[in-house]
């Protein structure tokens, strides 16, 4: 198990290191002077630019050698120190990204969790059951298939604009201050549903169709054909083939992470969600490159977490990591 | 009378047609008798066993009779197998190597089994220890994973496991193909033991290697392509062939200590026919040197001694 | 999507043995493409949107970018797909969007399966310390998430063209495939036609592309569908975002428009409906494509 455990670990710090990399490294690739389109949009006097520019690019250290500048980069991370926002003037990006985290992490640790559950349970039972196959199967390469913003279009069309069943944007009712209120809560879920279920649809299908795939193989193993000629009922063999089964998808969760958190960043516009992705695209939009830089290194380590949360999980299902010796 | 079997045809449904794998076998096996099929690749033979137990979703029952102990097994029917599984006929497969759940203890996997059969584990429990230390493995292997044996130890594994309930009738397919030459003299050994003490009633050991089989078997059956072609006791078989495949096959073995320069290495010229449209008259025509008119008609399996059959027109 | 993935390596890990001569099982293949139903199905989508896509602009006088049409009018016989919010012609944005898409999509899949043929057979077939560094660069990328790089890397050095995109999402897309080949040549690698090969003085290079390749020519096939598939979505999601190029029309950057001049609020259907649609109906058609070509590659999966 510690090899295993210890080889991820490796894994994920050097990640780490080519991810923050490439956070520092990008920018500094970038044409033109990022300070000029900074103080652009202060709108200063010329000769108080001029002052300006050199002071900021002093203060962000964009004197020094590079070297140096990379070496400073890692100190601020280690501070918590992602620097200021353009976009929002006044506030630090670490401030912001704080305060966005927890909606993302509302819409997106309930939508893999359940769609987990529910993809792996009804992918198992399509593999058994002919009506649910030719039925939930084409309907899940569909939802696999579906863009996460389309499909929160389409469903805050329908649902909010023409049907006003639930709220068109933000978290909660504008009037609204967050408190520990059934009226607040009411109102927040409302606002959560329709976000959340888009994660959840798009991620059902691309579960479900895995784990039908993935049954209808165990049950052609050979502990499987092992079983059958031994006369035990399928009830017992399914359990295994199931428990097998379940292997791959936790890999492929890991995997799966990245997307969905694209598609919550893409699912927050839409609904103008108050979460890391509404964040990115008024970063976007403002050039707001520090605040961008924040959001990707939050990212990064969001998911190499829950990579090595699931790692960590997967040790305890699948036994071969256990006995010393390498799984696949 | 163990295992009655008359006339039992399997095929196998491909695109092209229905392959005749097993095309019209009759023979029996006593009780306490250890039969070996021996054969090349595609003769029938593994098809013979898995059709005795479970046939798989490509294998079609055409006809024929099948009865273990007196009563009807109706191979047919795979939910009605289900009560002779395990208890009266019981296999050991081809791919034991792979046969237990790599994410299960062995223990626990088969308790499971066995409660799933309505066996209670703990009246088994004494029997099984006892078992796995014959066959040399201590009962730690109950609480490991099949990753942690070795592939023999699988192998002995299995075969604990397929004989626990005392079957009537073991069908053990290529046990020792995948074995080095010390690890197929145990586990040939092994099979005897059970047989002798009494934990199975009978054995049909499925090989195309002849040899394993003259060290185990009673009788050995030879087929060739879907077709029954002799079956005699070991002795006879080895000493007496009387069918021309038979003697070919025995003649292309290497002897220990014979070299190629005094004796060559003769195999048998040609392939087996195509079973997606069988031949007429007798199967091994076009490769046997006493092929002549008479053989364009199928030859019966008949006695032509005390326990000895053969089909050939030229035996008798 | 890594799920789908994920059970295509395992169905082709097991791709039979031919036992028929080559022209027999080319004439098999072609009876089994023609049966199936999901091939069939799959394949015509994806073909009608294609030729959507090399017709359409010929078929409007109008160009996407072109402003001076009835504003927000729903779709009519002089606008098949009516017009959007500040005036332009929504079916000429389309098709041209779709031409967008369906070039990304193809380069990008090109791009990623060179890199993961490149990384893959090389693994597979060196193995030992070259396998290990290689291994080691692929789960590194995997891990990253792919959208937090492209965001970064498009909002700093601005996507001109449909080319870079592509050739970004290419980069960044091949790890799961390069896994699959690197499997799959491994157990090729063992068997005896390239022992044979390697015997007969045949070099690493020449093996890999003369004798290991072809054995799996109709998973490669598999996996670029795949690829070409994923990078529509990824695509979508950058213009979508505002990262594609902006002189460009795309189906996301057509999304992204609607959304900002309020095409929800105002009802204007027929400017973001259409986009999405089709890149779901493509995506979904190359999916289940995928699965049927899967199904006439391995007899094995055929019965079901």
């Amino acid at each position: 198990m510690n090899r295993y455990l210890a080889r991820k670990i490796v894994l994920y710090l050097l990640t780490f290191w080519v991810a923050v990399t490439i956070d520092w490294a990008i920018p500094r690739l970038m044409p033109g002077d990022p300070i000029q389109g900074l103080i652009s949009r202060l709108q200063t006097d010329p000769t108080g630019a001029e002052e300006l520019h050199g002071y900021f690019t002093r203060s962000f250290g964009l004197d020094q050698p590079l070297w140096k500048q990379y070496l400073n980069f890692w100190a601020g991370l280690v501070h918590g120190d992602l620097g200021p926002s353009i976009a929002y003037i006044g506030s630090s990006v670490s401030e912001l990204i704080w305060a966005a985290v927890p909606y993302t992490l509302a819409l997106l640790v309930p939508a893999i969790v359940l769609s987990y559950i529910a993809g792996n349970r009804v992918g198992a039972l399509a593999a058994r059951r002919k009506w649910l196959d030719s039925s939930a199967l084409p309907v899940s390469y569909l939802l696999t298939a579906t863009p996460y913003m389309w499909l929160a279009l389409v469903l805050v069309y329908v649902l909010s604009f023409r049907l006003g069943l639930f709220p068109v944007s933000g978290a909660y009712d504008f009037s609204l201050q967050p408190a520990w209120t059934w009226e607040f809560a009411r109102s927040f879920l409302s606002h959560w549903f329709l976000p959340f279920l888009t994660l959840f649809l798009v991620s059902f299908g691309g579960w479900a169709i895995g784990m039908r795939n993935l049954i209808i193989y165990e049950l052609e193993a050979d502990y499987a054909s092992y079983l059958q000629a031994l006369g035990a009922p399928s009830r017992l063999i399914r359990k295994y083939a199931y428990g097998n089964a379940v292997l791959p998808q936790m890999t492929g969760l890991a995997l799966a992470l990245g997307v969905i958190v694209g598609g919550a960043l893409v699912t927050e516009i839409v609904f103008g969600y108050p979460g890391v992705g509404s964040l990115t695209i008024a970063a976007i939009q403002n050039r707001d490159y520090f605040l961008l830089q924040g959001i990707f290194f939050f990212i990064i380590v969001g998911v190499l977490l829950a990579n090595f949360l699931v790692d960590i999980a997967y040790v305890f299902v699948d036994p071969r990591t256990r006995t010393g010796i390498q799984g696949s | 009378m163990s295992l009655a079997v008359d006339n039992l045809r399997v095929y196998y449904r491909t695109l092209h047609g229905d392959v005749h794998a097993l095309d019209g076998v009759t023979f029996a096996i006593a009780d306490g008798e250890i039969m070996g099929v021996a054969g090349e690749s595609g003769c029938g033979k593994t098809t013979l066993g898995k059709s005795l137990i479970r046939l798989d979703g490509r294998m079609r029952y055409v006809e024929g009779d099948v009865s273990l102990d007196g009563d009807r097994l109706p191979v047919w029917d795979d939910a009605a197998m289900n009560r002779f599984r395990f208890a009266k006929i019981s296999i050991v497969p081809q791919y034991s190597m792979s046969a237990l759940n790599p994410i299960r203890k062995i223990g626990r996997m088969t308790f499971e089994l066995l409660e799933s059969r309505g066996v209670p584990g703990d009246e088994v429990r004494p029997e099984l220890l006892r078992r796995l230390q014959l066959v040399g493995l201590t009962p730690d292997v109950l609480g490991m994973y099949p990753i942690e044996l070795s592939g023999g130890m699988k192998q002995r594994v299995v075969l604990v496991i397929s004989t626990l309930l005392d079957p009537s009738l073991l069908i053990a397919d290529e046990v020792t193909s995948a074995l080095d030459v010390a690890s197929q003299r145990a586990v040939s050994e092994m099979l005897v033991e059970f047989r002798d003490r009494g934990f199975v009633r009978s054995a049909m050991v499925i090989t195309h290697d002849l040899a394993v089989l003259y060290q185990v078997a009673d009788t050995i059956l030879v087929m060739y392509a879907g077709k029954l072609a002799e079956k005699a006791p070991a002795e006879t078989i080895v000493h007496e062939p009387r069918h021309p495949y038979t003697q070919m096959l025995l003649a292309s073995l290497p002897e220990v200590g014979v070299r190629y320069e005094t004796t060559r290495l003769e195999g048998i010229r040609g392939r087996p026919p195509s079973l997606l449209e069988p031949p007429s008259g007798c199967r091994f025509r076009d490769r046997c040197p006493l092929a002549s008119a008479v053989c364009e008609q199928e030859p019966p399996f008949v006695q032509i001694a005390p326990r000895h059959h053969v089909a050939c027109w030229k035996a008798g | 999507m890594t799920t789908l993935e994920q059970s295509t390596e395992l169905a082709a890990a097991d791709a039979a043995e031919h036992v028929l001569p080559p022209r027999r099982r080319r004439n098999e293949t072609l009876y089994f493409a023609f049966r199936n139903r999901k091939l069939v199905v799959g394949l015509s989508v994806v073909l009608f949107f294609l030729v959507l896509a090399v017709v359409g602009p010929w078929l409007t006088s109008a160009s996407p970018f072109e402003f001076g049409y009835p504003l927000g009018e729903s779709p009519s016989t002089a606008h098949w797909l009516g017009t959007t919010a500040p005036g332009q012609d929504v079916f000429s944005q389309f098709v041209h969007g779709l031409r967008a898409s369906f070039l990304v999509g193809a380069v990008s899949a090109c791009v990623a399966s060179v890199i993961a043929m490149a990384v893959g057979f090389t693994a597979g077939y060196r193995g030992g310390a070259v396998d290990e560094a290689l291994t080691m660069v692929t789960n590194v990328v995997l891990v990253i998430p792919t959208i937090a790089v492209l965001i970064i890397v498009a909002a700093y050095l601005h996507v001109g063209s449909l080319l870079w995109e592509a050739v970004l999402i290419g980069a960044t897309s091949w790890p799961w495939a390069a896994r699959s080949i690197r499997a799959q040549t491994f157990s090729l690698a063992a068997r005896e036609f390239v022992s044979l090969a390697r015997l007969s003085g045949r070099r690493g290079r020449q093996i890999v592309i003369h004798e290991i390749a072809p054995n799996m020519s109709s998973y490669l096939f598999l996996v670029f569908i795949l690829l070409f598939g994923g990078s529509i979505l990824i695509a979508a999601t950058l213009d979508f975002l505002g990262l594609g190029p902006s002189q460009v029309m795309s189906l996301g950057l057509m999304l992204n428009i609607a959304v900002s001049a309020s095409a929800l609020q105002l009802g204007m259907w027929w400017w973001f409906i259409p986009p999405g649609l089709a890149i779901t109906a493509i995506v979904g058609g190359l999916y289940v494509t995928n699965v049927g070509l899967d199904e006439v590659f391995n007899p094995r999966l055929r019965d079901r």
